[in-house]
């Protein structure tokens, strides 16, 4: 399931412990809708004024530092749907300001809902869809190209797409080698954030390896902390935790074939990733609030709880993506000094990088499409947006400077030079029913197991029958 | 009879347009074109969706295969729609009865009370509130965190009351420690002692901020003749970690009130009370035993129910429920009351009955047609649950929370089996229509009455 914008959508709430991603849902498609209302009397009333002022504003900074050409679109109107909400979809919104600034298109912002597959299956069913809309997970783009909703990137977008991205990052959004999608976004999801207060009461150091973590571990909770806090209620915190444990023990490419379920869930491989796991979930007094405890705190929660309460939070480290940030900065700790992060400690020979990230595809082909993605592809669009912080970008050509903070650069910086021995979230490529469901699939299994971390075989079991489910095979 | 009539009206009432359309010629196009906007706005929002919905149901996932049953078969092979099946059983048994007798019972007493219309107003404002934002505030009272949930927060109180928790339920012995686990929480040395000893017995894992007020800077054990002495203590240096690793450091806290017990062949011959530096005593008695630190002194606090933990989630759930509702039954139930003939109630007084008697043979039986209506009225709108159960269940009880309604869109617009949801959808309306159609009997009989 995506989480980069999921995530950042919980902080526009006070009390993140009851804004379940369902009631988002249920509050987005009221957004949705009256946003929807919105944009079709703005464009039927918006006048010609609008156009004439983005056009001179286009003509003054059209000039400026701008790395990629854009042609002119005047009288041109796209529609763009992400399921960001809050001060991402703000950020997100200045980008196109930028884009309208330049070209003269008018561009409309629709929230949409997760799963967004599904929505823009109702948007095409009912002969409306946007434009340009922003997909989290592999397998969406390649659902969206069998069902042939999609149109490939012109060569315009493909240049600045291969200018600027690794081969990895052009690869993933790819289906058949046809290049249907520009990684507008991505996300860190290797590391571990601690609270520094309880690290220097406890006299831990930053681990490196599985080891060193399991001993910082128990150094924290010798001093009096639970070290670990959970996220268990919702299931993709589980299933991140196993990639990193599963992509550093048994390498990239038993990830890579597990992710298309060529081996079996029964593998040992996943066993020892398992096994491995339980060394933390199973540990009495490790997880905060115990198995039922993490099963019923939430992402948000999950992370607050861990940088609340002075020396004496809830827990000391809690594991998740670069966006852990954006719910810190809902507590009085600050990042970078009472709350900081360490890259996810190797666990076999080398440490993982699991990342994820929204990418930007094409449903109706027209010039002004073609012409946002390759802005989109561009570092000026990435560079906007990095400024504003809660952004990391795949394109290699922003500078690390544009980042508004040390940790953002650390983060950024770990993921531009994994290069392509990044790995893409594995509960994101694998079908909906089996990664990305609340209650079901992997998310379930992993729950079940937090809850038993003893019965290995039985969560492997209950894994392959879903999996095998969902793939079909 | 009333029916009879009834039918005979109906009957005739289209047969006099058939006879008078010679003479006007359009008398049944007038009642056509004034029935057509409610036809159509009924076909296009009523009529069409379930008809869809119907076939849909029998076509694949994608829509372009016809499945044949094959939906209405997964109804009964897949575990979480089978949940969903039992726990709407549950919901339909429990949550309007529930409601019902709770609305009866506040009904009945309110009339007594001078009150009783303020008393009325606050049942009935849970009403005022969304279903959403009820799921919201009853995620908050069924937190598992005594702190945050209210249900806990009671919960935990009263079991406080009978039961203490310990002063150090984390502390557990450090590295390379003389002590071991003996099962149950307790730890005991791996030596024995003998008389004129002293011993160490270092623990970890108690924060200095959770320390008992009365805990002092830890004393090494000072040998005192035949005695055996010893100090138990937080083996743990703020930033420095253990310091001495099994020594007592400065700044290192005593374990103020810890129990230790002498223990010889499973017998405990002695015990003895840490102080506030943690030291303790014991006479040569104890000399060959272990020391053992009882459980006792490591109960962790008790942490409340598990309310929306996998067994207790559905009741808990149908509990808010019934906060919204038992209002909207006592205020159909009052109205009910009030129409009642007061004679009655004196008669049967006058008789001899106590209130008891008055209440269960006079007040029930008179409201029965009321409360089958309310009953009814609440199985239906339990059937379609939906939005309390999608917000007061964490996603990892969610599955055991589930019913038909979250199945279905969980099923539709999560998973994108649309065929399956439709037989759902068919499947909750074949469960409505015996109770719609049992409320609409009702009502027409009440009317013809």
């Amino acid at each position: 399931m995506r989480r980069t914008s999921r995530i950042i959508r919980i902080r526009r709430s006070p009390d993140h412990r009851v804004t379940t991603p369902r009631t988002r849902a249920a509050a987005r498609a009221a957004a949705a809708l009256a946003a929807g209302v919105l944009a079709v009397s703005l464009t039927a009333c918006g006048g010609g004024d609008d156009d004439g002022d983005d056009n001179d504003k286009g003509g003054g900074t059209g000039d400026t530092g701008t790395t990629v050409t854009l042609p002119k679109l005047d009288g041109e109107s796209l529609e763009v749907a992400a399921v960001w909400t809050g001060a991402e979809q703000a950020n997100f919104k200045k980008v196109l300001a930028e884009f309208e600034k330049r070209t003269g298109a008018k561009v409309t912002f629709v929230p949409a809902q997760d799963p967004i597959i599904n929505f823009l299956g109702s948007k095409v069913a009912g002969g409306a869809p946007p434009d340009v809309a922003m997909l989290p997970q592999p397998g969406a783009i390649k659902q969206a190209v069998e069902k042939g909703w999609v149109t490939p990137l012109g060569a315009e977008a493909t240049k600045e797409l291969a200018e600027n991205y690794s081969q990895g990052w052009q690869d993933i959004g790819k289906v058949d080698g046809k290049q249907y999608g520009v990684y507008y976004k991505a996300a860190n999801k290797s590391l571990i954030w601690y609270n520094t207060k309880v690290f220097e009461d406890a006299g831990a150091a930053e681990p490196k390896t599985w080891d060193e973590l399991l001993t910082a571990a128990q150094t924290v909770y010798d001093s009096g902390v639970t070290p670990f806090s959970v996220g268990g209620a919702d299931g993709w915190t589980l299933t991140d935790w196993f990639e990193n444990v599963y992509l550093s023990q048994a390498g990239p490419e038993k990830y890579d074939r597990l992710a298309r379920h060529e081996i079996k869930w029964t593998d040992p491989s996943v066993k020892e990733a398992l096994t491995t796991l339980a060394g933390i979930w199973g540990k009495k007094d490790y997880v905060a609030g115990g198995a039922s405890g993490a099963l019923q705190t939430e992402f948000p929660a999950s992370v607050t709880q861990t940088f609340t309460g002075g020396g004496q939070p809830k827990a000391g480290m809690v594991y998740e993506g670069d966006f852990v940030q954006v719910n810190i900065a809902e507590t009085e700790a600050e990042v970078g000094t009472d709350a900081k992060v360490f890259p996810f400690p190797a666990v076999g020979d080398a440490p993982p990088v699991v990342s994820g990230g929204d990418a930007a595809v094409i449903l109706k082909d027209s010039e002004a499409a073609q012409a946002l993605a390759t802005f989109l592809a561009s570092p000026d669009a990435a560079g906007i947006q990095a400024k504003l912080g809660g952004y990391l970008s795949p394109n290699r050509n922003v500078p690390n400077s544009a980042y508004p903070n040390d940790v953002q650069r650390k983060m950024a910086k770990a993921l531009i030079d994994a290069g392509d021995d990044f790995r893409f979230d594995m509960s994101d490529q694998a079908p909906q029913a089996f990664g990305g469901t609340p209650g079901k699939g992997e998310w379930k299994a992993l729950q079940d197991f937090l809850k038993n971390p003893e019965d290995v075989a039985g969560t492997q079991a209950k894994l392959e029958a879903d999996a095998a489910a969902a793939y079909g095979n | 009879m009333a029916s009879d009539t009834a039918a005979g009206a109906s009957k005739t009432a289209p047969a006099a347009p058939t006879s008078r359309r010679s003479v006007t010629g359009t008398r049944r196009t007038v009642a056509a074109l004034f029935l057509l906007p409610a036809l159509l706005l009924l076909g296009a929002l009523v009529v069409y969706p379930i008809g869809y919905s119907v076939i849909r149901s029998f076509y694949d996932q994608s829509g372009d295969g016809f499945a044949g049953v094959d939906n209405y078969r997964a109804l009964f092979t897949d575990d979480g729609i089978r949940t969903a099946l039992k726990n709407n059983v549950i919901w339909v048994v429990f949550a309007p009865t529930v409601a019902t007798a709770l609305g009866l019972v506040f009904a009945v007493l309110t009339e007594r009370v001078r009150w009783g219309t303020a008393f009325k107003l606050v049942v009935f404002m849970p009403m005022a509130i969304s279903m959403l934002a009820a799921g919201i505030i009853f995620r908050l009272v069924y937190d598992q965190d005594p702190d945050k949930g209210v249900a806990n927060a009671v919960w935990v109180g009263v079991h406080d009351t009978f039961a203490q928790s310990s002063a150090f339920p984390k502390a557990h012995p450090g590295r390379e420690s003389p002590l071991e686990p003996a099962g149950g929480g307790a730890f005991i040395t791996k030596g024995t002692v003998s008389a004129g000893d002293t011993v160490t017995l270092p623990l970890v894992g108690v924060a200095p901020d959770l320390m008992p007020d009365d805990a002092e800077p830890a004393a090494a054990p000072k040998p005192e003749g035949d005695r055996i002495t010893g100090t138990a203590w937080q083996d743990f240096t703020r930033g420095k970690g253990v310091g001495t690793l099994n020594e007592v450091d400065a700044s290192e806290l005593g374990y103020a009130r810890m129990r230790i017990e002498a223990v010889k062949d499973g017998e405990v011959v002695e015990t003895a009370e840490a102080g506030g530096d943690g030291t303790f005593s014991l006479s040569p008695k104890a000399d060959g035993a272990h020391l053992r630190l009882p459980a006792s002194n490591f109960a962790a606090p008790y942490n409340g129910l598990d309310w929306l933990g996998p067994s207790l989630v559905t009741p808990a759930v149908i509990g808010s429920y019934i906060w919204m509702w038992a209002g909207f039954a006592m205020v159909l139930i009052a109205a009910g009351l009030a129409g009642m003939p007061r004679e009655l109630l004196e008669a049967a007084r006058v008789d001899g009955a106590n209130e008891w008697q008055v209440f269960r043979r006079v007040t029930v039986p008179l409201l029965a047609p009321v409360l089958a209506v309310v009953t009814v009225t609440l199985m239906i709108n339990v059937l379609k649950v939906f939005d309390l159960v999608f917000i007061i269940a964490p996603g990892s009880s969610q599955d055991d929370a589930n019913v038909l309604a979250l199945e279905l869109y969980r099923k539709g617009f999560s998973e994108d089996q649309p065929g399956i949801a439709s037989a759902i959808a068919v499947l909750l309306l074949l469960l409505v229509i015996p109770v719609m159609w049992f409320n609409v009997r009702r009502l027409r009989r009440e009317v013809r009455r």
